[in-house]
């Protein structure tokens, strides 16, 4: 096995596009599992551990979005100004397994790896993120709803590397949550992130763990904007909030298996996304 | 009268928070564990397993695995010299399948060479021929006579009654239910691993070990290999946790094996997937249980059917069974019983030994049992147990006598006593609440529970079994050196042994010798029992030095050496003002003696279920304070208070770290930890899935520690291992019950369970 650790994304990008098999590794928390369980066997490996450039986020000078680089562990989402910028992805981040894989684990992994599971694609999901990919000679960015494609399948072609995704700064209230069976360094049984736009009057709804990827909760959206006035305050009432629950179980697609079962994760979405609604209305 | 710990201002004497000699290694990473042994010219030996639950082998083909560049041999059962089985109670399982699988992981073969992913690569090549078969998985159903029987021995591993009294008495009061406990694991962290070093010329074996029990090890390999036992010299390896995991062979065999047969030294390891597959696990069990008692409580008679799933092979669930039905009473007074206990061989994967040993799901039933019969009388869960708590002269419903001290009322009121924990702030950090870092709930999303268990469990090994334990002491220059075959799993014998020597004998410095079979045997590192059987045997060694060396020094100073004791570090003449450092006493003589601690001797129980069948027994009580959201079934405990018959603390930190260590065990089988098991295969042998309680996880404990010295044993002091881990998993599921209003009436209590 041979391992290149490129030092700048230049070269990075050249090692990809001469070796487009070659495995691309960022902390490693989801790819060392894999090859100790015997599931992948990499001959080439590129590490981009040293790749400055993907390993920091910039706001765009128009204030109007965030461009997170694809290394950035989620130790860095925590706190700080991105967590105040992206609360929903702060809440995401620290429920990521524990400090030391929240010191080594990114978004490029997370999106790399394109489990339902993963807790960071609820954010970009509900928030639209544009995620942009790069070969030594091109670039080009591609909504995060495109991008993944099923269960651990994504858009990425060989020889490209995931090189940010990029989310909108809203004015309005975000959140995320995830059922997991304990407290701490658990993979969730269902999640749910909610992010409202004030200025345009709309709402985003993804959903984890309840499909074969992330799921967008499109009609509840449209119907919950047409039920209230998201541009300003207004309260949903309790009879509403019931409802929107409800259709929030029916747009997931969960299935039994050793984790949890379906009846249980359908209820579980459709109890947090109430919670984040109240939550959104009460904070 | 000399009394070591009275006035002592010496440091790590019995009584003291003495420090592992091992724990700064073990935070460092430094400690060396059996994973970690290395020898030269090694090679790496790997298992093949069973796909199937249930499955017979047409044929085994090894020629593609043989071609594989550095395969040094590849071994099957046709290769076991010796006996083709082992087992801890009856030698029922294969070293290596032959004809049949009955589980998925049963070895089927074993190869070496020279490098793990040879040893993978070959195992793939590896070419077996299954008809598979359809699995035995319901223990109700394997229990029938009209169902296959899976294995010559037959399908009912043990039936065990016990009936005594009135077996027609109604109660006033009649309560019953069903109880489930799901499978749990003991999941230690520190994996199977062994060494063998072959003798030349095949003529014995040299193994390194992580194991809880030397001697028996050494009997089972040197049966299989069919070579004397002296043949087969035992060195503990580093073991990091245990639990009842490490008392049947899992690799050892194997590995001895492959260095007879290679020539070469082999080592073996599993890594967390084939460890689920590698051990034994807790007995998942299904109880009825029906409790008579009159109008104000007082428990007449109870009936009880209990089904305990064994899994494929016997292990030890012959001995498991008569724990769970002579258990099933609880810590209280009852007369009559009808009780009928099975354990049954089916093809799920083998259970055995695991912390609290078939007491633990009897206590489950009881204790479930105790809150209904509560309401039911309309007193608390306090009052119905102390209305009921049983004392030293009560007879169980085996006919046996407690005679060890019994506090349970003790445990019960100082248990109570201790303060609740305050209530929820509505401004709680989200950490700190249900749903932890997931941000799943928000205060006003909480109910919160109280619930209490209170348990009986019997020290040692029952049933007429000798399970003693030697050590041997000498003295020289004042420095102590301390032999025996004591595993050390975690519980800190190594602690305690210097601690017992320094007490006795006046000395600071004291060298523990290797652990290995080059002395008699110490019993296992189970059952509750070190600190009373091996902790008594070094005691017992080391008092015979004393009294040798009050000869010696009696002989040399002319005084009579019934006048000696040990004051501090000195030698000292009761009557008169003579003084010598046990130093300078020792200096130019060496003292050597060897003891052997047995435990009085125990009987079997009869057809039915009467005889004196256990040592001594410890009490316990435990209560729970939980926070659940009730919406969405998540829970979190937030204290145990608990109060524990422990006899007489020897090591003060030692035993609050099995007392919290315990606890959090009994939590994870409350809340989390279940091998989930689907048509006899595992969904979840890893710690992804596999959920243990995290930090976050765990309770506040409050623990009191109960001294009442048990006149039985050597040191006064009770096995304190396994009651921390009993009464809590029924406590917290009371506590849930509390706050849900909800029956669950099995453990794991699921989310769903609670809220769907
Ligand atoms: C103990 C433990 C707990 C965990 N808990 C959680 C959890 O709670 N929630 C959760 O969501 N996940 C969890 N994970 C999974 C993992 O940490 C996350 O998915 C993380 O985001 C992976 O990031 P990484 O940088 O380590 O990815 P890596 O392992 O380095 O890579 C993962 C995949 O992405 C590809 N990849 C990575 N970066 C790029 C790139 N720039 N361009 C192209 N391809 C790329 C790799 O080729 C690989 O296929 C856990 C893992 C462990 C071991």
């Amino acid at each position: 096995m041979t391992v290149l650790i490129p030092q700048s994304l230049h070269d990075a990008l050249a090692a990809a596009t001469a070796n487009p098999d070659a495995q691309i590794i960022q902390g490693g928390t989801d790819l060392m599992v894999e090859i100790n369980f015997n599931h992948r066997k990499p001959t080439d490996v590129i590490a981009l551990r040293r790749v400055d450039e993907i390993r920091n986020y910039v706001v765009t000078a128009d204030k109007k979005n965030v461009v997170i680089g694809s290394g950035l562990p989620y130790r860095e989402m925590e706190h700080g100004e991105l967590a105040k910028l992206l609360p929903a992805l702060a809440q995401a981040a620290r429920t990521v397994g524990s400090p030391q894989i929240r010191a080594a684990g990114s978004i490029g992994g997370n999106l790399g790896t394109c489990s339902p599971a993963g807790d960071a694609l609820p954010v970009l999901s509900a928030l639209d993120a544009v995620i942009n990919l790069r070969t030594a000679s091109q670039s080009r960015d591609i909504s995060v709803h495109d991008f993944m494609v099923g269960v651990k399948r994504n858009a990425r072609q060989p020889g490209e590397l995931i090189i940010s995704a990029t989310l909108p700064i809203n004015n309005g209230w975000q959140g995320y949550a995830k059922v997991g069976v304990r407290n701490a360094m658990v993979i969730s049984i269902a999640s749910c992130c909610l992010v409202i736009d004030r200025i345009k009057g709309s709402v985003g709804i993804a959903l984890g763990s309840v499909g074969p990827t992330v799921i967008r909760c499109r009609e509840t959206e449209q119907w919950l904007s047409m039920q209230i006035d998201l541009k300003n305050n207004s309260i949903v009432a309790p009879n509403l909030l019931k409802e929107f629950g409800d259709r929030v179980a029916k747009e997931s697609k969960p299935i039994d298996d050793h984790r949890s079962t379906a009846a249980y994760r359908r209820h579980a979405v459709a109890t947090l996304s109430r919670r984040l609604l109240t939550r959104a209305n009460t904070q | 009268m000399s009394n070591a710990t009275k006035t002592s201002i010496r440091r790590d004497v019995l009584g003291a928070s003495a420090l592992r000699p091992d724990g700064a290694a073990k935070v460092l990473g430094k400690f060396e564990f059996s994973s970690d042994l290395h020898a030269e010219h090694m090679l790496w030996g790997a298992t093949l397993r069973s796909p199937h639950p249930y499955a017979r082998i047409i044929s085994i083909d090894l020629s593609e695995a043989y071609k594989i560049d550095g395969v040094e041999a590849i071994i099957t059962s046709e290769d076991v010299p010796g006996k083709k089985t082992y087992g801890l109670i009856s030698s029922d399982q294969p070293v290596f399948a032959s004809k049949i699988v009955r589980y998925v992981g049963e070895p089927v073969a074993a190869v070496a060479a020279d490098h793990p992913e040879t040893c993978r690569r070959a195992l793939a090549a590896i070419k077996v021929n299954y008809e598979v078969l359809i699995p035995i998985t319901d223990a109700e159903l394997a229990m029938l006579p009209s169902t296959t029987q899976i294995h010559p021995d037959g399908n009912l591993i043990r039936h065990q009654r016990i009936i005594t009294g009135d077996q027609n008495l109604q109660g006033e009061i009649i309560v019953e239910a069903i109880y489930e406990m799901g499978m749990q694991d003991q999941a230690f962290l520190g994996l199977e691993a062994a060494l063998a070093i072959p003798d030349s010329g095949g003529a014995g074996v040299e193994m390194f070990v992580a194991t809880q029990w030397l001697h028996e090890d050494q009997k089972q390999i040197a049966a299989c290999l069919d070579l004397p036992i002296e043949k087969i010299r035992i060195t503990l390896g580093g073991v990091g946790g245990a639990f009842g995991a490490r008392e049947d062979i899992s690799l050892q065999v194997h590995c001895a094996l492959l260095a007879l047969r290679t020539s070469r030294p082999i080592k073996m390891q599993y890594g967390r997937e084939e460890s689920f597959y590698g051990h034994v696990h807790r007995h998942p069990a299904k109880i009825w249980i029906r409790h008579h008692a009159t109008r104000a409580g007082v428990i007449q008679r109870i009936e009880s059917r209990m089904v305990f799933d064994g899994g494929a092979y016997a292990s030890t669930s012959a001995a498991v069974l008569i724990n769970g039905v002579t258990h099933i009473q609880g810590p209280y007074k009852c007369l009559n019983a009808t009780v009928d206990g099975y354990a049954v061989r089916t093809n799920n994967p083998p259970c055995g030994a695991m912390r609290g040993f078939g007491v633990v799901q009897a206590c489950y039933a009881h204790e479930s049992q105790m809150d209904k019969l509560a309401v039911a009388c309309g007193l608390s869960p306090v009052e119905i147990r102390l209305i009921n708590a049983m004392v030293t002269g009560d007879k169980l419903i085996t006919g046996q006598v407690v005679e060890s001290v019994a506090p349970v009322e003790r445990c019960i009121r100082e248990t109570d006593a201790i303060e609740m924990p305050a209530p929820l702030a509505r401004n709680a950090n989200a950490l700190e609440i249900v749903g932890g870092s997931g941000l799943t709930s928000l205060p006003h999303n909480i109910v919160r529970g109280v619930g209490w268990g209170v348990s009986i469990k019997n020290l040692m090994y029952s049933e007429s079994f000798d399970d003693f334990a030697t050590a041997r002491c000498q003295l020289q220059n004042g420095v102590v050196n301390l032999k025996f075959a004591t595993v050390e799993v975690g519980q800190g014998f190594v602690v305690l042994a210097p601690q017992i020597a320094r007490s006795v004998l006046g000395v600071d410095e004291v060298i523990i010798d290797q652990v290995d079979t080059r002395i008699g045997s110490a019993g296992s590192t189970s059952a509750s029992r070190q600190t009373w059987m091996s902790g008594g045997a070094v005691d017992g060694a080391c008092r015979l030095v004393r009294q040798r060396l009050f000869e010696h020094v009696g002989k040399i100073h002319n005084i009579d050496p019934l006048r000696l004791v040990i004051e501090d570090t000195d030698v000292v003449d009761m009557l008169g003002d003579f003084r010598i450092s046990v130093i300078e006493a020792s200096t130019g003589i060496l003292i050597d003696e060897t003891f052997e601690h047995h435990h009085r001797p125990t009987e079997e129980l009869d057809k039915n279920g009467q005889g004196n069948c256990h040592v001594a027994f410890a009490f316990v009580a435990h209560r729970a304070v939980v926070d659940v959201d009730v919406e969405l079934g998540l829970v979190k405990v937030i204290q145990v208070a608990t109060a524990q018959d422990v006899g007489r603390v020897l090591n003060p930190i030692a035993a609050l770290g099995q007392i919290e260590g315990g606890i959090a065990q009994g939590l994870g089988l409350a809340v989390m930890e279940e091998i989930v098991l689907d048509n006899g295969k595992m969904r979840n042998p890893s710690f992804t899935d596999y959920l243990l309680p995290t930090a976050l996880d765990a309770p506040q404990v409050i623990a009191v520690m109960i001294e009442e010295p048990e006149p039985q044993a050597p040191l006064g002091a009770k096995g304190i291992g396994e009651p921390p881990c009993i009464s809590v998993t029924p406590a917290i599921a009371a506590a849930i019950r509390n706050a849900t209003g909800r029956d669950l009436p099995r453990v794991p209590i699921r989310p769903q369970d609670i809220c769907l």
